[in-house]
């Protein structure tokens, strides 16, 4: 049986021999399973999409009215244009942490074709513990105002949270999922098994109550925009979000080990033949991928708070994320995070208001219209 | 493997005959959940041993077909309160729950291995969401009251043997698939996609008609279910119990069909019986508080699903087979012969 035996990646393609691999690898980039993309089909996916669009900017720029019987909650971008720009940054500081927790799944899973089900999880632990540390660092279990916190009172709880975040999916790797290395479908499982041991255990530690972080006190503020208030605290997520991609663009693009992790993802078996120790770098994709869900977790304790849920929550945010950008593609999880952000802010703001609550429907949809138009996602390659 | 089929059948006779030696309680809560989520594993175990997917939709179908019935049959409380007898409900459950099954499949089709768990999972929390937050249909509080036909009204037996009916007639179903012309297609799109795509298949469409399929079956589990259960909420449809049924699959034996019942029976017996195994209780300090315990449950069945997927990637089916190889050779020979992958698992 196949399901379950080494689905070949790194060995199969030398047993499948050359000819037939090149002509296996031929038929697979030409698109999933030999379906033609023809001229018709790509306008009769993308004819529709673009209508859509089209009709839903003009909604959002002009049409929407709060004095209307449609009633949606923001009015349009012509008459509001305050309430316009509060959406849009509403989205892009959620598509910052959505981007942090994504680029992390998707770095993993690129390199080494795990998709780790734990991500949520440590995740969410990461946030417990920078919850924990901080209440110490403070000196207070509840009740902190936030000119009690200062920057470093934020820095370091989230670089604790993260770097045991980091620890935990090192140890994941190195002890269940080293030597099963190329079969995905187990190591889904087996990482499934470690989300709900630790999920379970949390439960049991922290209790089932929400509790939150607090930003640091110096960026606790609001500001006049255009009439309308908005939390500085937003934009320093952002900002964290930004310095966060930057360091992962850094070491990705202008450093040795992240020179060598690119190359893994197009290539793994090249990597292990020119002598690469293959095990240390899935060792630091792992690291740098857990320390990423570590430092969102930070950032989602301080955004919303944290409690059980939290990490399926932000498991299918990856998810929706990574899907769409396209799997394994550090530049796709920031085009799915963008979009996604963008959509979870917009859709309850310009939806009449008695039907907010459709607004995932819209997220399934823009899952769905994603998937018909590019199988892939915006920039994944075919498997 | 006449070994097999006698097993099976002897499991059969012996649960049909169950209710005469039974307790009420074992009968009618333990058995009859037993195989209510038998029969939803077993659909997606169909489509993973016979369509290489492994779909966490199933769960997702398996609620809808609830909800429907909630929504159609309930007279007050949230949702539509349609107010409809409980027969037609079903009949209209099951078509929502095939619709249902045969969109999300067609969406998720072309999507294989890993990108297909990923995709079906992503669907089945919205599916979690899409309940919680629209109150049109439900809302997070969930339904309550929704009762069953007037013949399985307060007859536990009755619904057990309607369970047990509904079991035996997906195993059924699948085995006698298994060896039809879609069958074999279908196990040709499990092994070689890009081969039976150049032979002239539809892949797409076979997995899409496959997993319309195990839907329809998945949905007649939900509306046993919510006959049984007489309440739904978002909650028993979220991300925990979805990965719940893939772990009854994994238990099981996610390659043999009999292994869907096998896990949901070791699933609920753990479940239920974990505190009465003799000797534990002298375990004490942070082992008794933290994973004997009964609300630590979860982890139990987290290390249960660990401890497989290192030692035996098969499930207890899997063993079971070993065992009885192990006991005949000779049988397991002529099997491997069969089943033996040239390709070494490529694809």
């Amino acid at each position: 049986m196949t399901l379950f035996g080494a689905t070949g990646r790194p060995y199969g393609r030398f047993q499948g021999g050359i000819t037939v691999s090149v002509v296996q690898d031929a038929q697979l980039h030409e698109g999933a399973f030999g379906e033609r993309r023809n001229l018709r089909s790509v306008v009769g996916a993308v004819g529709p999409v673009r209508l859509t669009t089209i009709a839903i900017g003009l909604w959002i720029v002009a049409l929407a009215d709060r004095s209307w019987t449609t009633e949606t909650s923001a009015g349009s971008a012509i008459a509001e244009p305050g309430e316009f720009l509060v959406t849009l940054l509403d989205g892009l500081t959620f598509a910052g942490l959505l981007f942090v927790v994504a680029s992390g799944f998707t770095l993993i899973f690129g390199l080494m074709r795990t998709v780790n089900m734990a991500h949520g999880v440590i995740f969410l632990l990461s946030g417990y513990l920078a919850i924990e540390v901080q209440q110490a660092m403070v000196g207070q279990e509840r009740n902190i105002e936030p000119e009690q916190v200062s920057l470093f009172d934020w820095i370091f709880p989230t670089l604790v949270g993260a770097a045991v975040a980091a620890a935990i999916g090192v140890v994941m790797q190195q002890l269940l999922l080293r030597w099963n290395q190329g079969e995905d479908l187990r190591q889904a499982i087996i990482t499934m098994g470690v989300a709900v041991i630790l999920a379970d255990q949390m439960l049991a530690q922290f209790g089932g109550l929400a509790t939150t972080m607090e930003w640091p006190g110096a960026t606790v503020h609001f500001f006049e925009i255009l009439g309308e208030r908005y939390a500085t605290s937003r934009l320093f997520m952002l900002a964290v979000a930004l310095g966060a991609g930057a360091l992962l663009w850094l070491w990705l693009n202008r450093t040795r080990m992240g020179i060598v992790i690119r190359a893994g993802v197009d290539d793994q078996d090249m990597v292990r033949a020119l002598g690469i120790n293959v095990n240390l770098v899935f060792a630091a994709t792992f690291f740098v991928g857990s320390f990423l869900a570590g430092v969102g977790g930070a950032m989602g304790a301080s955004f919303s708070g944290a409690a059980p849920g939290a990490d399926g929550q932000w498991l299918l945010n990856s998810l929706i994320v990574v899907i769409m950008g396209g799997l394994g593609s550090v530049k796709g999880a920031a085009a799915g995070s963008l979009l996604y952000g963008t959509v979870v802010a917009f859709a309850p703001a310009y939806l009449p208001r008695d039907y907010t609550f459709y607004s995932v429907i819209v997220t399934f949809v823009l899952l769905a219209v994603v998937l018909v138009a590019r199988p892939h996602g915006l920039f994944g390659k075919a498997s | 493997m006449r070994a097999r089929e006698g097993a099976v059948l002897l499991v059969g006779l012996f649960l049909v005959a169950l209710p005469l030696f039974g307790t009420d309680f074992f009968v009618g809560s333990i058995m009859t959940r037993v195989l209510m989520l038998g029969l939803v594993a077993s659909s997606l175990v169909f489509l993973s041993s016979q369509g290489g997917m492994v779909s966490l939709a199933n769960w997702l179908v398996f609620g809808v077909a609830g909800f429907a019935v909630g929504n159609m049959v309930a007279t007050s409380g949230r949702g539509l309160k349609l107010g409809w007898a409980p027969w037609p409900s079903m009949v209209v459950a099951l078509v929502i729950c095939t619709a249902l099954a045969w969109v999300i499949g067609s969406l998720s089709a072309k999507t294989t291995e890993i990108y297909f768990l990923m995709l079906t999972l992503t669907f089945a929390v919205i599916g979690f969401f899409f309940f919680g937050q629209v109150t049109t249909f439900s809302g997070f509080g969930g339904m309550t009251g929704i009762d069953p036909p007037a013949f399985f009204d307060d007859h536990p037996i009755r619904l057990y043997y309607g369970a047990l009916a509904c079991s035996a007639l997906a195993y059924l179903s699948f085995r006698a698939i298994e060896r039809s012309p879609f069958g074999l297609a279908l196990q040709g799109v499990r092994d070689e996609p890009i081969r039976m795509a150049s032979l002239g298949f539809d892949v797409p469409r076979l997995r899409t008609f496959a997993f319309t399929f195990a839907g329809f079956f998945a949905g007649l589990a939900g509306v046993l279910n919510i006959w049984w259960n007489g309440q739904i909420d978002p909650t028993s449809i979220g991300i925990g119990p979805t990965l719940d049924l893939l772990i009854i699959a994994v238990i099981g034996g996610i390659m043999h069909l009999e292994g869907a019942w096998l896990g949901a029976f070791i699933f609920v017996g753990a479940n239920v019986y974990l505190r009465e195994i003799p000797g534990l209780g002298s375990i004490g300090g942070f082992v008794q508080e933290r994973v004997l315990a009964q609300e630590r449950f979860n982890t139990v069945i987290g290390l249960l699903l660990l401890l497989i997927m290192v030692a035996s990637p098969d499930g207890a089916s899997g063993v079971l087979a070993r065992i009885h190889s192990a006991i005949r050779p000779n049988a397991s020979a002529k099997r491997r012969a069969i089943t033996i992958d040239p390709t070494g698992g490529y694809k």
